[in-house]
Protein backbone atom coordinates (compact mmCIF):
# COMPACT_ATOMS: atom_id res chain seq x y z
CA UNK A 1 0.00 0.00 0.00
CA UNK A 2 2.89 2.27 0.74
CA UNK A 3 3.86 2.10 -2.90
CA UNK A 4 0.45 3.47 -3.92
CA UNK A 5 0.89 6.49 -1.68
CA UNK A 6 4.41 6.93 -3.00
CA UNK A 7 3.18 6.86 -6.59
CA UNK A 8 0.52 9.42 -5.78
CA UNK A 9 3.16 11.66 -4.23
CA UNK A 10 5.21 11.36 -7.40
CA UNK A 11 2.27 12.60 -9.45
CA UNK A 12 3.07 16.24 -8.78
CA UNK A 13 6.61 15.64 -10.05
CA UNK A 14 5.16 14.03 -13.16
CA UNK A 15 2.76 16.94 -13.64
CA UNK A 16 5.50 19.56 -13.49
CA UNK A 17 7.67 17.48 -15.81
CA UNK A 18 4.85 17.10 -18.32
CA UNK A 19 4.01 20.80 -18.23
CA UNK A 20 7.67 21.71 -18.81
CA UNK A 21 8.14 19.18 -21.59
CA UNK A 22 4.98 20.08 -23.48
CA UNK A 23 5.46 23.83 -23.23
CA UNK A 24 9.13 23.80 -24.16
CA UNK A 25 8.84 21.17 -26.87
CA UNK A 26 6.07 23.14 -28.57
CA UNK A 27 7.26 26.67 -27.92
CA UNK A 28 11.03 26.59 -28.20
CA UNK A 29 11.23 25.44 -31.88
CA UNK A 30 9.12 28.45 -32.87
CA UNK A 31 11.44 30.77 -30.98
CA UNK A 32 14.38 29.27 -32.87
CA UNK A 33 12.57 29.52 -36.19
CA UNK A 34 11.78 33.18 -35.64
CA UNK A 35 15.20 33.83 -34.14
CA UNK A 36 15.71 34.29 -30.42
CA UNK A 37 16.62 37.96 -30.66
CA UNK A 38 13.96 38.77 -33.25
CA UNK A 39 11.40 37.11 -31.03
CA UNK A 40 12.39 38.57 -27.67
CA UNK A 41 13.49 42.02 -28.83
CA UNK A 42 11.39 42.47 -31.96
CA UNK A 43 9.28 45.62 -31.71
CA UNK A 44 6.56 44.55 -34.11
CA UNK A 45 3.87 41.93 -33.60
CA UNK A 46 2.14 41.57 -36.95
CA UNK A 47 1.09 37.96 -37.46
CA UNK A 48 -0.30 38.77 -40.91
CA UNK A 49 3.16 39.93 -42.02
CA UNK A 50 4.96 37.10 -40.26
CA UNK A 51 6.47 39.55 -37.78
CA UNK A 52 6.56 38.05 -34.31
CA UNK A 53 8.34 40.35 -31.88
CA UNK A 54 7.08 40.09 -28.33
CA UNK A 55 9.16 42.89 -26.85
CA UNK A 56 6.08 45.14 -26.44
CA UNK A 57 4.32 42.37 -24.53
CA UNK A 58 7.30 41.75 -22.26
CA UNK A 59 7.44 45.46 -21.54
CA UNK A 60 3.67 45.46 -21.03
CA UNK A 61 3.81 42.66 -18.49
CA UNK A 62 6.69 44.33 -16.66
CA UNK A 63 4.92 47.71 -16.61
CA UNK A 64 1.61 46.48 -15.24
CA UNK A 65 3.36 44.25 -12.71
CA UNK A 66 5.52 47.14 -11.53
CA UNK A 67 2.40 49.29 -11.35
CA UNK A 68 0.62 46.63 -9.34
CA UNK A 69 3.55 46.54 -6.91
CA UNK A 70 3.48 50.32 -6.49
CA UNK A 71 -0.26 50.29 -5.86
CA UNK A 72 -0.65 47.04 -3.95
CA UNK A 73 2.47 46.45 -1.89
CA UNK A 74 2.55 49.50 0.43
CA UNK A 75 -1.18 49.17 0.95
CA UNK A 76 -0.89 45.44 1.58
CA UNK A 77 1.96 45.75 4.08
CA UNK A 78 0.19 48.53 5.99
CA UNK A 79 -2.96 46.45 6.03
CA UNK A 80 -0.99 43.46 7.33
CA UNK A 81 0.40 45.68 10.09
CA UNK A 82 -3.15 46.70 10.90
CA UNK A 83 -4.32 43.09 11.11
CA UNK A 84 -1.34 41.92 13.14
CA UNK A 85 -0.88 44.79 15.57
CA UNK A 86 -3.64 47.41 15.42
CA UNK A 87 -6.86 45.51 14.93
CA UNK A 88 -9.16 44.92 17.91
CA UNK A 89 -10.07 41.27 18.20
CA UNK A 90 -13.74 41.79 17.43
CA UNK A 91 -12.98 43.71 14.26
CA UNK A 92 -10.42 41.07 13.27
CA UNK A 93 -13.17 38.48 12.99
CA UNK A 94 -14.76 40.63 10.29
CA UNK A 95 -11.70 41.99 8.49
CA UNK A 96 -9.80 38.71 8.16
CA UNK A 97 -12.58 36.82 6.34
CA UNK A 98 -13.12 39.93 4.20
CA UNK A 99 -9.50 39.76 3.05
CA UNK A 100 -9.78 36.07 2.20
CA UNK A 101 -12.97 36.83 0.31
CA UNK A 102 -10.98 39.36 -1.69
CA UNK A 103 -8.69 36.47 -2.63
CA UNK A 104 -11.62 34.27 -3.62
CA UNK A 105 -13.33 36.63 -6.04
CA UNK A 106 -12.83 35.28 -9.58
CA UNK A 107 -10.52 37.27 -11.82
CA UNK A 108 -13.22 37.58 -14.46
CA UNK A 109 -15.36 39.44 -11.90
CA UNK A 110 -12.43 41.72 -11.07
CA UNK A 111 -11.99 42.38 -14.77
CA UNK A 112 -15.66 43.18 -15.14
CA UNK A 113 -15.53 45.54 -12.17
CA UNK A 114 -12.51 47.23 -13.72
CA UNK A 115 -14.30 47.53 -17.04
CA UNK A 116 -17.52 49.05 -15.72
CA UNK A 117 -16.13 51.12 -12.81
CA UNK A 118 -12.42 51.94 -13.11
CA UNK A 119 -12.33 52.42 -16.89
CA UNK A 120 -15.13 55.06 -16.94
CA UNK A 121 -13.47 56.91 -14.05
CA UNK A 122 -10.21 56.94 -16.00
CA UNK A 123 -12.03 58.16 -19.10
CA UNK A 124 -13.35 61.12 -17.14
CA UNK A 125 -9.95 61.87 -15.67
CA UNK A 126 -7.82 61.56 -18.78
CA UNK A 127 -10.19 61.96 -21.70
CA UNK A 128 -8.75 58.90 -23.41
CA UNK A 129 -10.45 55.53 -23.70
CA UNK A 130 -9.56 54.75 -20.10
CA UNK A 131 -7.82 51.47 -20.79
CA UNK A 132 -4.11 51.29 -20.19
CA UNK A 133 -1.16 50.76 -17.90
CA UNK A 134 -2.54 52.82 -15.02
CA UNK A 135 -5.98 51.18 -15.03
CA UNK A 136 -4.46 47.70 -15.17
CA UNK A 137 -1.98 48.59 -12.42
CA UNK A 138 -4.71 49.76 -10.08
CA UNK A 139 -6.84 46.67 -10.62
CA UNK A 140 -3.88 44.28 -10.35
CA UNK A 141 -2.75 46.15 -7.24
CA UNK A 142 -6.13 45.37 -5.68
CA UNK A 143 -5.93 41.76 -6.83
CA UNK A 144 -2.53 41.11 -5.24
CA UNK A 145 -3.60 42.71 -1.94
CA UNK A 146 -4.82 39.49 -0.29
CA UNK A 147 -1.61 37.64 -1.20
CA UNK A 148 0.63 40.38 0.16
CA UNK A 149 -1.53 40.86 3.25
CA UNK A 150 -1.73 37.15 4.09
CA UNK A 151 1.98 36.38 3.82
CA UNK A 152 3.10 39.65 5.44
CA UNK A 153 0.71 39.24 8.35
CA UNK A 154 1.99 35.81 9.24
CA UNK A 155 5.57 37.06 8.87
CA UNK A 156 4.87 39.93 11.29
CA UNK A 157 3.15 37.57 13.71
CA UNK A 158 6.11 35.20 13.59
CA UNK A 159 8.46 37.84 15.08
CA UNK A 160 8.94 37.15 18.82
CA UNK A 161 6.88 39.51 20.95
CA UNK A 162 9.96 40.32 23.01
CA UNK A 163 11.22 42.52 20.13
CA UNK A 164 8.12 44.65 20.42
CA UNK A 165 8.17 44.71 24.20
CA UNK A 166 11.84 45.62 24.22
CA UNK A 167 11.18 48.59 21.95
CA UNK A 168 8.27 49.70 24.12
CA UNK A 169 10.43 49.43 27.22
CA UNK A 170 12.99 51.71 25.62
CA UNK A 171 10.28 54.35 25.36
CA UNK A 172 9.25 53.95 21.74
CA UNK A 173 5.59 54.46 20.89
CA UNK A 174 3.44 51.57 19.70
CA UNK A 175 3.81 52.68 16.07
CA UNK A 176 7.57 53.14 16.27
CA UNK A 177 7.97 49.73 17.91
CA UNK A 178 5.92 48.08 15.19
CA UNK A 179 7.48 49.87 12.24
CA UNK A 180 11.11 50.01 13.38
CA UNK A 181 11.54 46.69 15.18
CA UNK A 182 8.84 44.26 14.02
CA UNK A 183 8.83 45.18 10.33
CA UNK A 184 12.62 44.97 9.84
CA UNK A 185 12.62 41.61 11.63
CA UNK A 186 9.85 40.36 9.35
CA UNK A 187 11.29 41.77 6.13
CA UNK A 188 12.22 38.43 4.57
CA UNK A 189 8.74 37.07 5.04
CA UNK A 190 7.25 40.26 3.68
CA UNK A 191 9.56 40.06 0.66
CA UNK A 192 8.34 36.51 0.06
CA UNK A 193 4.79 37.84 0.07
CA UNK A 194 5.70 40.53 -2.42
CA UNK A 195 7.33 37.98 -4.73
CA UNK A 196 4.22 35.82 -4.54
CA UNK A 197 2.17 38.90 -5.42
CA UNK A 198 4.42 39.60 -8.41
CA UNK A 199 3.81 36.05 -9.58
CA UNK A 200 0.08 36.58 -9.38
CA UNK A 201 0.23 39.91 -11.16
CA UNK A 202 2.38 38.72 -14.05
CA UNK A 203 0.27 35.61 -14.59
CA UNK A 204 -3.08 37.34 -14.38
CA UNK A 205 -4.99 37.08 -17.61
CA UNK A 206 -8.71 37.54 -17.58
CA UNK A 207 -8.81 40.76 -15.58
CA UNK A 208 -5.98 42.39 -17.52
CA UNK A 209 -7.37 41.55 -20.93
CA UNK A 210 -10.48 43.66 -20.25
CA UNK A 211 -8.84 46.83 -19.07
CA UNK A 212 -5.33 47.10 -20.49
CA UNK A 213 -6.29 48.10 -24.03
CA UNK A 214 -4.33 45.23 -25.60
CA UNK A 215 -2.45 47.21 -28.28
CA UNK A 216 0.78 45.35 -29.04
CA UNK A 217 2.99 48.42 -28.79
CA UNK A 218 5.29 49.81 -26.14
CA UNK A 219 3.12 52.41 -24.39
CA UNK A 220 4.31 56.02 -24.49
CA UNK A 221 2.66 57.04 -21.23
CA UNK A 222 1.01 55.44 -18.22
CA UNK A 223 -2.35 56.07 -19.84
CA UNK A 224 -1.36 54.25 -23.04
CA UNK A 225 -2.77 50.84 -23.82
CA UNK A 226 -0.62 47.75 -23.37
CA UNK A 227 -0.85 44.08 -24.11
CA UNK A 228 0.65 41.63 -21.63
CA UNK A 229 2.16 38.24 -22.45
CA UNK A 230 -0.89 36.53 -20.99
CA UNK A 231 -3.33 38.66 -22.98
CA UNK A 232 -1.41 37.94 -26.17
CA UNK A 233 -1.95 34.21 -25.71
CA UNK A 234 -5.64 34.34 -24.81
CA UNK A 235 -6.61 36.82 -27.50
CA UNK A 236 -5.11 35.08 -30.49
CA UNK A 237 -4.87 31.40 -29.56
CA UNK A 238 -8.44 30.79 -30.68
CA UNK A 239 -7.82 31.44 -34.37
CA UNK A 240 -4.05 31.28 -34.80
CA UNK A 241 -2.47 28.70 -37.11
CA UNK A 242 1.00 27.52 -38.11
CA UNK A 243 3.87 29.79 -37.14
CA UNK A 244 1.49 32.29 -35.53
CA UNK A 245 0.20 29.58 -33.18
CA UNK A 246 3.73 28.44 -32.42
CA UNK A 247 4.75 32.01 -31.69
CA UNK A 248 1.94 32.20 -29.16
CA UNK A 249 3.22 29.01 -27.54
CA UNK A 250 6.63 30.68 -27.50
CA UNK A 251 5.01 33.58 -25.67
CA UNK A 252 3.75 31.00 -23.17
CA UNK A 253 7.30 29.69 -22.75
CA UNK A 254 8.61 33.19 -22.00
CA UNK A 255 5.84 33.70 -19.44
CA UNK A 256 6.54 30.30 -17.92
CA UNK A 257 10.25 31.08 -17.58
CA UNK A 258 9.38 34.36 -15.82
CA UNK A 259 7.13 32.43 -13.43
CA UNK A 260 9.75 29.75 -12.78
CA UNK A 261 12.32 32.41 -11.87
CA UNK A 262 9.84 34.08 -9.52
CA UNK A 263 8.88 30.73 -7.96
CA UNK A 264 12.47 29.68 -7.45
CA UNK A 265 13.38 32.93 -5.74
CA UNK A 266 10.32 32.54 -3.53
CA UNK A 267 11.32 29.02 -2.49
CA UNK A 268 14.93 30.07 -1.97
CA UNK A 269 13.79 32.90 0.28
CA UNK A 270 11.50 30.58 2.21
CA UNK A 271 14.24 28.04 2.71
CA UNK A 272 16.66 30.69 3.97
CA UNK A 273 14.09 31.73 6.56
CA UNK A 274 13.55 28.26 7.98
CA UNK B 1 -10.38 45.31 30.26
CA UNK B 2 -12.43 47.93 28.52
CA UNK B 3 -11.43 50.67 30.98
CA UNK B 4 -7.80 49.83 30.37
CA UNK B 5 -8.34 50.23 26.67
CA UNK B 6 -9.89 53.62 27.07
CA UNK B 7 -6.98 54.80 29.16
CA UNK B 8 -4.65 53.54 26.53
CA UNK B 9 -6.46 55.46 23.81
CA UNK B 10 -6.40 58.75 25.68
CA UNK B 11 -2.76 58.21 26.51
CA UNK B 12 -2.05 57.48 22.90
CA UNK B 13 -3.82 60.60 21.72
CA UNK B 14 -1.72 62.67 24.06
CA UNK B 15 1.48 61.06 22.88
CA UNK B 16 0.57 61.64 19.23
CA UNK B 17 0.83 65.38 19.81
CA UNK B 18 4.45 64.95 20.76
CA UNK B 19 5.16 62.24 18.21
CA UNK B 20 4.12 63.39 14.74
CA UNK B 21 5.82 60.42 13.05
CA UNK B 22 3.86 57.94 15.12
CA UNK B 23 0.67 59.81 14.41
CA UNK B 24 1.42 59.72 10.69
CA UNK B 25 2.16 55.98 10.75
CA UNK B 26 -1.03 55.35 12.68
CA UNK B 27 -3.05 57.30 10.15
CA UNK B 28 -1.41 55.45 7.25
CA UNK B 29 -2.21 52.07 8.76
CA UNK B 30 -5.82 53.02 9.39
CA UNK B 31 -6.12 54.58 5.96
CA UNK B 32 -4.98 51.46 4.12
CA UNK B 33 -7.20 49.20 6.21
CA UNK B 34 -10.18 51.40 5.44
CA UNK B 35 -9.32 51.57 1.73
CA UNK B 36 -8.89 47.80 1.43
CA UNK B 37 -12.21 47.15 3.10
CA UNK B 38 -14.02 49.81 1.10
CA UNK B 39 -12.69 48.41 -2.18
CA UNK B 40 -14.17 45.04 -1.26
CA UNK B 41 -17.46 46.56 -0.17
CA UNK B 42 -17.62 48.77 -3.26
CA UNK B 43 -16.99 45.80 -5.55
CA UNK B 44 -19.61 43.58 -3.97
CA UNK B 45 -22.16 46.38 -3.55
CA UNK B 46 -21.74 47.65 -7.09
CA UNK B 47 -22.16 44.24 -8.69
CA UNK B 48 -25.12 43.28 -6.52
CA UNK B 49 -26.75 46.69 -7.01
CA UNK B 50 -26.37 46.69 -10.79
CA UNK B 51 -26.79 42.97 -11.27
CA UNK B 52 -29.78 41.95 -9.18
CA UNK B 53 -32.28 43.98 -11.29
CA UNK B 54 -30.98 42.07 -14.31
CA UNK B 55 -31.64 38.67 -12.82
CA UNK B 56 -34.68 37.20 -14.51
CA UNK B 57 -36.22 33.72 -14.54
CA UNK B 58 -35.48 33.44 -18.27
CA UNK B 59 -31.77 33.57 -17.52
CA UNK B 60 -32.19 30.27 -15.69
CA UNK B 61 -33.99 28.51 -18.53
CA UNK B 62 -32.73 25.05 -19.41
CA UNK B 63 -31.88 25.94 -22.99
CA UNK B 64 -29.35 28.46 -24.22
CA UNK B 65 -30.41 30.38 -27.31
CA UNK B 66 -29.01 33.50 -28.91
CA UNK B 67 -32.17 35.39 -27.91
CA UNK B 68 -32.00 34.18 -24.34
CA UNK B 69 -28.42 33.64 -23.18
CA UNK B 70 -29.41 31.43 -20.27
CA UNK B 71 -26.73 30.67 -17.74
CA UNK B 72 -28.32 27.41 -16.57
CA UNK B 73 -26.32 25.18 -18.94
CA UNK B 74 -23.16 26.92 -17.74
CA UNK B 75 -24.12 26.31 -14.12
CA UNK B 76 -24.69 22.62 -14.83
CA UNK B 77 -21.36 22.41 -16.66
CA UNK B 78 -19.68 24.07 -13.69
CA UNK B 79 -21.09 21.40 -11.39
CA UNK B 80 -19.97 18.60 -13.73
CA UNK B 81 -16.44 19.99 -14.12
CA UNK B 82 -16.13 20.61 -10.37
CA UNK B 83 -17.19 17.04 -9.57
CA UNK B 84 -14.86 15.58 -12.20
CA UNK B 85 -11.84 17.61 -11.08
CA UNK B 86 -12.38 16.62 -7.46
CA UNK B 87 -12.82 13.00 -8.50
CA UNK B 88 -9.28 13.05 -9.90
CA UNK B 89 -7.54 15.45 -7.57
CA UNK B 90 -8.91 14.22 -4.22
CA UNK B 91 -7.61 10.62 -4.20
CA UNK B 92 -4.21 11.66 -5.54
CA UNK B 93 -3.93 14.67 -3.26
CA UNK B 94 -4.97 12.80 -0.13
CA UNK B 95 -2.77 9.80 -0.93
CA UNK B 96 0.28 12.04 -1.51
CA UNK B 97 -0.38 13.88 1.73
CA UNK B 98 -0.63 10.52 3.55
CA UNK B 99 2.70 9.53 2.08
CA UNK B 100 4.35 12.81 3.03
CA UNK B 101 3.03 12.85 6.60
CA UNK B 102 2.69 9.20 7.58
CA UNK B 103 5.25 7.28 5.56
CA UNK B 104 8.12 9.44 4.38
CA UNK B 105 11.20 9.66 6.54
CA UNK B 106 12.69 12.97 7.49
CA UNK B 107 15.24 14.37 5.06
CA UNK B 108 14.02 12.09 2.29
CA UNK B 109 15.27 13.49 -1.05
CA UNK B 110 12.05 12.56 -2.80
CA UNK B 111 10.00 14.48 -0.24
CA UNK B 112 11.89 17.70 -0.85
CA UNK B 113 11.49 17.21 -4.60
CA UNK B 114 7.74 16.72 -4.13
CA UNK B 115 7.63 19.89 -2.05
CA UNK B 116 9.45 21.92 -4.68
CA UNK B 117 7.19 20.64 -7.45
CA UNK B 118 3.98 21.28 -5.50
CA UNK B 119 5.18 24.80 -4.77
CA UNK B 120 5.91 25.23 -8.47
CA UNK B 121 2.46 23.91 -9.37
CA UNK B 122 0.77 26.35 -7.03
CA UNK B 123 2.69 29.25 -8.58
CA UNK B 124 1.89 28.45 -12.21
CA UNK B 125 -0.69 30.91 -13.58
CA UNK B 126 -3.93 29.54 -14.91
CA UNK B 127 -3.22 30.58 -18.50
CA UNK B 128 -0.16 28.30 -18.51
CA UNK B 129 -2.35 25.46 -17.26
CA UNK B 130 -4.75 26.27 -20.05
CA UNK B 131 -1.95 26.13 -22.65
CA UNK B 132 -0.70 22.85 -21.23
CA UNK B 133 -4.18 21.35 -21.22
CA UNK B 134 -4.63 22.41 -24.82
CA UNK B 135 -1.26 21.01 -25.90
CA UNK B 136 -1.69 17.73 -24.01
CA UNK B 137 -5.35 16.87 -24.46
CA UNK B 138 -6.32 18.65 -27.67
CA UNK B 139 -3.09 18.34 -29.67
CA UNK B 140 -1.19 15.36 -28.25
CA UNK B 141 -4.15 13.10 -27.43
CA UNK B 142 -6.13 14.60 -30.34
CA UNK B 143 -9.30 15.16 -28.33
CA UNK B 144 -11.43 18.03 -29.46
CA UNK B 145 -12.61 20.57 -26.88
CA UNK B 146 -13.80 18.37 -23.99
CA UNK B 147 -14.98 18.98 -20.47
CA UNK B 148 -12.92 15.95 -19.44
CA UNK B 149 -9.75 17.70 -20.64
CA UNK B 150 -10.80 20.84 -18.81
CA UNK B 151 -11.54 18.94 -15.62
CA UNK B 152 -8.20 17.10 -15.75
CA UNK B 153 -6.37 20.39 -16.28
CA UNK B 154 -8.14 21.86 -13.26
CA UNK B 155 -7.41 18.71 -11.26
CA UNK B 156 -3.68 19.36 -11.67
CA UNK B 157 -4.26 23.00 -10.78
CA UNK B 158 -6.03 22.29 -7.47
CA UNK B 159 -3.76 19.38 -6.54
CA UNK B 160 -1.26 21.49 -4.54
CA UNK B 161 -4.11 23.11 -2.60
CA UNK B 162 -5.63 19.73 -1.67
CA UNK B 163 -2.20 18.34 -0.77
CA UNK B 164 -1.31 21.26 1.46
CA UNK B 165 -4.59 21.38 3.38
CA UNK B 166 -4.67 17.59 3.81
CA UNK B 167 -1.08 17.61 5.03
CA UNK B 168 -1.88 20.29 7.59
CA UNK B 169 -4.96 18.38 8.72
CA UNK B 170 -2.97 15.14 9.09
CA UNK B 171 -0.17 16.85 10.99
CA UNK B 172 -2.75 18.35 13.36
CA UNK B 173 -3.90 14.86 14.41
CA UNK B 174 -2.14 14.19 17.73
CA UNK B 175 0.44 11.39 17.75
CA UNK B 176 -1.37 9.92 20.76
CA UNK B 177 -4.10 8.68 18.42
CA UNK B 178 -1.57 6.83 16.30
CA UNK B 179 0.23 5.39 19.32
CA UNK B 180 -3.06 4.29 20.86
CA UNK B 181 -4.03 2.55 17.65
CA UNK B 182 -0.67 0.82 17.33
CA UNK B 183 -0.90 -0.14 21.01
CA UNK B 184 -4.18 -1.91 20.35
CA UNK B 185 -2.46 -3.93 17.67
CA UNK B 186 -3.65 -2.15 14.53
CA UNK B 187 -1.30 -2.04 11.58
CA UNK B 188 -0.05 1.09 9.85
CA UNK B 189 -2.63 1.06 7.10
CA UNK B 190 -5.55 0.44 9.46
CA UNK B 191 -4.32 3.24 11.70
CA UNK B 192 -4.16 5.65 8.78
CA UNK B 193 -7.59 4.82 7.39
CA UNK B 194 -9.52 4.16 10.59
CA UNK B 195 -7.96 6.62 13.04
CA UNK B 196 -5.95 9.38 11.38
CA UNK B 197 -8.01 10.14 8.27
CA UNK B 198 -11.41 10.36 10.03
CA UNK B 199 -10.04 12.86 12.52
CA UNK B 200 -8.58 14.89 9.68
CA UNK B 201 -11.79 15.01 7.63
CA UNK B 202 -12.95 18.53 8.62
CA UNK B 203 -9.57 20.00 7.71
CA UNK B 204 -9.56 18.19 4.39
CA UNK B 205 -13.12 19.35 3.75
CA UNK B 206 -12.16 22.99 4.28
CA UNK B 207 -9.44 22.53 1.64
CA UNK B 208 -11.86 20.87 -0.76
CA UNK B 209 -14.23 23.81 -0.46
CA UNK B 210 -11.42 26.25 -1.19
CA UNK B 211 -10.56 24.15 -4.23
CA UNK B 212 -14.19 24.32 -5.38
CA UNK B 213 -13.95 28.08 -5.09
CA UNK B 214 -10.94 28.10 -7.40
CA UNK B 215 -12.65 25.86 -9.94
CA UNK B 216 -15.80 27.96 -9.99
CA UNK B 217 -13.84 31.15 -10.60
CA UNK B 218 -11.47 29.75 -13.19
CA UNK B 219 -11.56 31.01 -16.75
CA UNK B 220 -8.17 31.05 -18.43
CA UNK B 221 -7.33 27.42 -17.71
CA UNK B 222 -10.60 26.18 -19.18
CA UNK B 223 -10.87 28.32 -22.29
CA UNK B 224 -8.75 26.09 -24.54
CA UNK B 225 -9.02 22.56 -23.13
CA UNK B 226 -12.80 22.73 -22.60
CA UNK B 227 -13.87 25.24 -25.20
CA UNK B 228 -16.81 27.60 -25.00
CA UNK B 229 -19.87 25.64 -26.16
CA UNK B 230 -22.86 27.24 -24.48
CA UNK B 231 -24.97 24.10 -24.07
CA UNK B 232 -24.86 21.45 -21.40
CA UNK B 233 -22.12 19.02 -22.39
CA UNK B 234 -23.50 15.84 -23.97
CA UNK B 235 -20.85 13.69 -22.43
CA UNK B 236 -17.35 13.80 -21.06
CA UNK B 237 -15.91 14.17 -24.54
CA UNK B 238 -17.91 17.19 -25.64
CA UNK B 239 -17.28 20.87 -25.05
CA UNK B 240 -19.03 22.95 -22.41
CA UNK B 241 -18.38 26.23 -20.66
CA UNK B 242 -18.51 26.93 -16.96
CA UNK B 243 -20.16 29.99 -15.48
CA UNK B 244 -16.94 32.03 -15.41
CA UNK B 245 -16.18 31.15 -19.04
CA UNK B 246 -19.80 31.97 -19.88
CA UNK B 247 -19.33 35.42 -18.40
CA UNK B 248 -16.13 35.92 -20.38
CA UNK B 249 -17.90 34.88 -23.57
CA UNK B 250 -20.76 37.31 -22.90
CA UNK B 251 -18.34 40.17 -22.32
CA UNK B 252 -16.31 39.19 -25.36
CA UNK B 253 -19.34 39.31 -27.61
CA UNK B 254 -20.14 42.71 -26.15
CA UNK B 255 -23.87 42.45 -26.77
CA UNK B 256 -24.96 41.08 -23.44
CA UNK B 257 -23.92 43.58 -20.77
CA UNK B 258 -27.05 43.09 -18.63
CA UNK B 259 -26.72 39.33 -18.71
CA UNK B 260 -23.04 39.69 -17.79
CA UNK B 261 -24.07 41.71 -14.73
CA UNK B 262 -26.51 38.98 -13.75
CA UNK B 263 -23.88 36.28 -14.24
CA UNK B 264 -21.45 38.27 -12.11
CA UNK B 265 -24.02 38.31 -9.31
CA UNK B 266 -24.47 34.54 -9.44
CA UNK B 267 -20.70 33.99 -9.53
CA UNK B 268 -20.13 36.38 -6.65
CA UNK B 269 -22.87 34.84 -4.52
CA UNK B 270 -21.43 31.37 -5.17
CA UNK B 271 -17.94 32.47 -4.19
CA UNK B 272 -19.11 34.28 -1.06
CA UNK B 273 -21.11 31.21 -0.06
CA UNK B 274 -18.17 28.89 -0.66
CA UNK B 275 -15.87 31.17 1.32
CA UNK B 276 -18.30 31.41 4.22
CA UNK B 277 -18.71 27.63 4.29
CA UNK B 278 -14.97 27.07 4.30
CA UNK B 279 -14.52 29.63 7.07
CA UNK B 280 -17.27 27.98 9.10
CA UNK B 281 -15.70 24.55 8.84
CA UNK B 282 -12.22 25.88 9.57
CA UNK B 283 -13.57 27.64 12.65
CA UNK B 284 -15.22 24.45 13.83
CA UNK B 285 -11.95 22.58 13.62
CA UNK B 286 -10.00 25.46 15.01
CA UNK B 287 -7.54 25.34 12.14
CA UNK B 288 -6.41 28.71 10.92
CA UNK B 289 -6.60 29.07 7.20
Amino acid sequence: MKIVFLLAACFSILAVALICIFLFANGVPAIWKIGVLDFLLGQKWMPANQLFGIFPMIVGSVYVTAGAIIVGVPMGILCAVFLARFCPERLYKIVKPAVSLLAGIPSIVYGFFGLVVIVPIMQDLTGGNGKGVLTASILLGIMILPTVIGVSESAIRAVPNSYYEGALALGATHERSVFFTLLPAAKQGILAGVILGVGRAIGETMAVIMIAGNQPVVPDSIFGGVRTLTANIVMEMGYAADLHREALLGTGVVLFVFILIINLSFSALKRRRS
Amino acid sequence: MRVQNKEKISQRLRSYKKQPLSALLFLLVMFSAVVTLSVLIALIAYILFKGIPNLSPELFAWEYTTENVSMMPAIINTLIITALSLLFALPIGIASAIYLVEYAKRGNKLVSLVRVTTETLSGIPSIVYGLFGYLFFNIFLEWSYTILGGALTLAIMILPLIMRTTEEALIAVPDLYREGSFGLGAGKLRTVFRIVLPSAVPGILAGVILAIGRIVGETAALLYPAGTAAQVADGLMSSGRTLAVHMYALLNEGLYMEQAYATAVVLLVMVIGINALSGLIAKKVGVKE
